[in-house]
């Protein structure tokens, strides 16, 4: 191996550099304090992961970005967890719940003997506490660049200015709270499982003035709990975050109620730029990382890495905005669209190995999926015999890529976009391509409805229809502008409808209805595929078990 | 000398305040913004505009501009909202600075130690040689792309050798205590031996890639002044004194074709903060560079804003030592 052997030999190196300055220097005094050699055994050990970017903070309430989520759910635990390697529901700090008939009021029957990381309990205050706490932001707190989890699936505020589905939370006895909603809702219980809403502690959230988010310049201050001093029932424990040497440190909480983590220590380097983790991996600086580029796979393997591939759970697609462009208003030219695409091809060249086409903007695992859809298989004749029908000649739009962004459904969004324009091309459709960065121009230019034709995709949060289908129409006013079209608001009353039944059959039989009309009667985006984002790791990390959700928990992980 | 000095020093606060204001205007011209940064993919235009108005975006610029320096004034230079956004700028900025200095002052110093004697010894060799490779070593060392050179010392030196790590500042788990935030020295400080030689290491393969630029310009600064002096009459005359070589190579070669040396140096010290953000971001090194890399691609404004004002005093500060130093070297200029 690679890089066991070179990490023998840089320790060679600094064992004889430390040699040479050790004699030179043998009348200074001795350090008070050592150096963490261990990391082999089953048991016991660091494993560092070579992290993208730096976390926003450490209280997941507040967290919006995916770096401060893979720390997060090591540290905290919900009342719901997903079964690992899937994105089924499962209880985690609740044992069971249960709920009314009209799915507005919850039971959750809670674990017995957890504590939070600083010894007080876990019970039904404190989860009344923290669903109390999120109802009660005021000020900086409400924004949606701070709760934005909250305000996506609750909605409102205990101020009242804008409806909430959150009604109250009340202990009935001190392993049992009572949840109550306004409305029925599809996206419950399975949404408490998304970090955001894990439990913490409330002693901790008061004695570091949690809630003291405020509003400062061109940003947001967060108080020290959010920074120094998160605190939760989860396996590992917040040690510091080094932000001079880019390193986040946890360590086993040895009072974790369920199966302890194998590892003493669990680290996260920050390396930004992706030839500079991978390269750390292969010199043995750290122990795995994740989203290695999909043309990387098979070297890593070769080379003896395990490259652990998630389950696809993520939907790739090319909107069509119908504000600007009239002809894109008749459906008979969103189907050419649709038809002229080689999507089996580009699936092939462009994606990693287990990514698959969509039929439809679900993937298969979700409930509400259905195959019976209009399909879509390539044909650049009935494409061209569309256009001719709907009297569009010489098409020409305005075709948005992002740059300086790579997505787990998107990784390499200049080649997908050439190769889309092209097939294109092939139909009489033109593509002016307009590119702008991820966070220069690209996304506000999309919500200003500024593009024609537009590379976009969601990985979705929880296993329900709603966080796919009403994240993309729920709304008539989306990137698409649905709206524009007679059937806007229709699709998007249905999928209303569809979330607040709380019949779950009937439910189901809704969304496949809806997918149904989708793609035969709407078709308001070509959906292209569902692509596996994958981690990688060093031969001798064990234990992952990769997520759709990349919800991957490290307790299990062992090193050696 | 000292009126000079303040003379320069109150020009440096005017360049610093048309800087800040010219910069202020640019950044809030590009595209995207701190707005789309902080909502991320799953904005609305609602969402979008509340933000916008809650954090004073869509004040006019000089309204901005002017509340903006009124904070700065104070030390408030605003919060991270991509770099580390737990953090306030000057905290991202205070952590990382150490880094950046102690990575320049290695390749500084990597590429004075060798690009001033080869450069004097190319000279001396003219046209043999040891001049032809090392002009032809000092191109390559201007022609090569930065993160190509540090992809291959990475791979040849980490990944290959395993003699030396490939990124970060310290080796993950080592617990060291942070003094000055300059690793090195903290190490040599508390005599923790382990720390400051494994922060050295972690230095050597940036440092490299960072000297290289340098190295290559110094050096060839260096032959052409060697070359210039050595053709002048006032060597000729010393040598046929009797001088001895040593003495005329010291007292009369080196000395005055250092001039434009130091000029180089202290622009090329001034330009390693430029070279820097390529470095530090392929090293995954968390200095200053690195910051700047990652802010304009998040479009973290009061990261942008402090790092690029300090860059700038730090430009004008050092070529300030610069022409404080020709004095030194040259005494007609302290006499004028």
């Amino acid at each position: 191996m690679v890089h066991s052997r070179t990490t023998q030999r840089r320790r060679a190196v600094i064992l004889g550099l430390v040699g040479v300055v050790s004699l030179s220097l043998s009348a200074c005094a001795q350090s008070q304090r050592g150096t963490d050699n261990s990391g082999s055994g089953a048991v016991g050990g660091t494993l560092t992961f070579g992290a993208a970017g730096a976390p926003k903070l450490f209280d997941p309430f507040y967290a919006t970005d995916g770096e401060t989520f893979r720390i997060s759910r090591q540290i905290f635990e919900g009342l719901v967890g997903f079964k690992p390697g899937t994105a089924e529901a499962e209880p985690r700090l609740a044992e069971r719940w249960e709920q009314s008939p009209d799915g507005k009021t919850w039971t959750f029957s809670l674990r017995e003997g957890v504590k939070f990381h600083d010894g007080t309990d876990f019970n039904a205050e404190a989860v009344c506490f923290n669903f109390n706490r999120w109802y009660s932001q005021t000020g900086a707190g409400q924004s949606e660049a701070v709760s934005q989890y909250w305000t996506d699936n609750f909605g409102g505020f205990s101020d009242g200015a804008k409806p909430s589905l959150f009604k109250s939370c009340t202990v009935k006895d001190a392993k049992t709270a009572v949840v109550e909603l306004t409305d029925t809702t599809s996206k419950f219980p399975d949404v408490l499982g998304l970090p955001s809403f894990s439990m913490q502690s409330p002693t901790a959230l008061q004695k570091y003035d949690a809630n003291n988010v405020q509003a400062q310049g061109d940003s947001f201050a967060f108080p020290e709990y959010a920074t120094k001093y998160p605190t939760g029932t989860g396996p590992f424990k917040f040690v510091k975050y080094d932000t001079a040497n880019n390193t986040v440190e946890l360590e086993r909480y040895n009072d974790y109620a369920g199966e302890k983590a194998k590892l003493d220590k669990l680290i996260f380097k920050i390396i930004p730029d992706e030839t500079a983790r991978k390269q750390a991996l292969q010199s043995g600086d750290i122990d795995g990382y994740d989203f290695p580029a999909p043309a990387d796979w098979a070297q890593l393997e070769k080379d003896g890495f395990n490259v652990a591939v998630r389950p696809a759970f993520n939907l790739f697609y090319v909107g069509l905005n119908q504000r600007n462009n009239a002809a894109l208003r008749d459906l008979r030219v969103r189907q050419a669209i649709m038809y002229g695409i080689d999507r089996e091809k580009l699936v092939k060249s462009q994606l990693p190995e287990n990514a698959k086409v969509a039929d439809e903007f679900l993937p298969d695992t979700v409930d509400g999926y259905t195959p019976d859809v209009q399909k879509y298989t390539y044909d650049p004749e009935k494409a061209k015999a569309l256009l001719a029908e709907a009297g569009v000649s010489n098409l020409q739009l305005n075709c948005y890529w992002p740059s300086e962004v790579t997505r787990p459904y998107m990784p390499n969004p200049k080649d997908l976009y050439g190769a889309i324009a092209a097939d294109l091309d092939k139909i009489g459709v033109k593509c002016n391509a307009v590119t702008k960065p991820w966070n220069g121009g690209y996304i506000e230019d999309l919500d200003q409805g500024k593009t024609d034709l537009f590379l976009f995709g969601w990985t979705g949060d929880y296993n329900v229809a709603d966080n796919f289908l009403g994240q993309f129409f729920g709304s008539p006013t989306n990137r698409i502008n649905t709206g524009a079209s007679p059937w806007g608001q229709q699709l998007s009353d249905d999928l209303h409808a569809a979330s607040i039944e709380p019949d779950k059959a009937r439910r189901i039989e809704m969304y496949k209805d809806i997918n149904k009309r989708i793609m035969s009667e709407y078709l308001p985006a070509v959906p292209i595929s569902h692509s596996p984002p994958a981690l990688v790791f060093n031969s001798k990390v064990k234990g992952v078990v990769p997520s759709p959700l990349t919800d991957e928990k490290f307790a299990p992980v062992s090193k050696g | 000398m000292l009126r000079y000095v303040v003379r320069r020093l109150l020009q440096l606060v005017v360049v610093i305040l048309v800087l800040s204001l010219l910069l202020f205007a640019w950044l809030r011209s590009l595209p995207g913004g701190p707005v789309s940064a902080l909502l991320g993919e799953r904005a609305t235009e609602e969402s979008r505009r509340a933000l916008t108005a809650q954090l004073g975006l869509d004040q006019p610029i000089f309204v901005q501009y002017f509340r903006f320096l009124g904070r700065a004034l104070s030390g408030d230079f605003g919060n991270s909202t991509g770099v580390a956004p737990g953090s306030t700028a000057m905290e991202v900025f205070s952590q990382r600075f150490p880094a950046t200095i102690e990575l320049s002052v290695l390749a500084i110093i990597i590429a004075v130690l060798l690009g001033i004697p080869l450069g004097y010894l190319a000279a001396r060799r003219r046209g043999g040689w040891f001049d032809n490779l090392s002009v032809i070593g000092s191109l390559i060392g201007v022609a090569v792309p930065v993160f190509f050179l540090a992809f291959l010392l990475k791979y040849l030196f980490a990944v290959q050798l395993g003699w030396l790590p490939s990124a970060g500042r310290q080796t993950s788990g080592i617990d060291a205590t942070r003094v000055t935030g300059f690793f090195v020295l903290d190490g040599i400080m508390t005599q923790e031996w382990d720390a400051a030689l494994d922060a050295l290491l972690h230095l050597i393969l940036p440092a490299m890639a960072l000297a290289t630029i340098p190295f290559a310009v110094i050096f060839r600064i260096t032959r052409a002044a060697v070359l210039d002096v050595l053709d002048e009459d006032y060597v000729r005359t010393a040598e046929s004194k009797g001088l001895t070589t040593p003495v005329v190579r010291r007292r009369h070669v080196l000395r005055n074709a250092m001039l434009p040396v130091v000029t180089t140096i202290g622009l090329q010290t001034g330009a390693l903060l430029a070279g820097a953000v390529l470095t530090e971001r392929v090293f995954g090194y968390p200095g200053v560079g690195e910051a700047l890399a990652i802010g304009f691609e998040r479009r973290d404004y009061p990261v942008l804003q402090l790092l690029i004002i300090i860059a700038a005093m730090v430009y004008v500060l050092v070529n300030l030592l610069v022409d404080v130093s020709y004095a030194l070297i040259d005494p007609r200029i302290r006499t004028r």
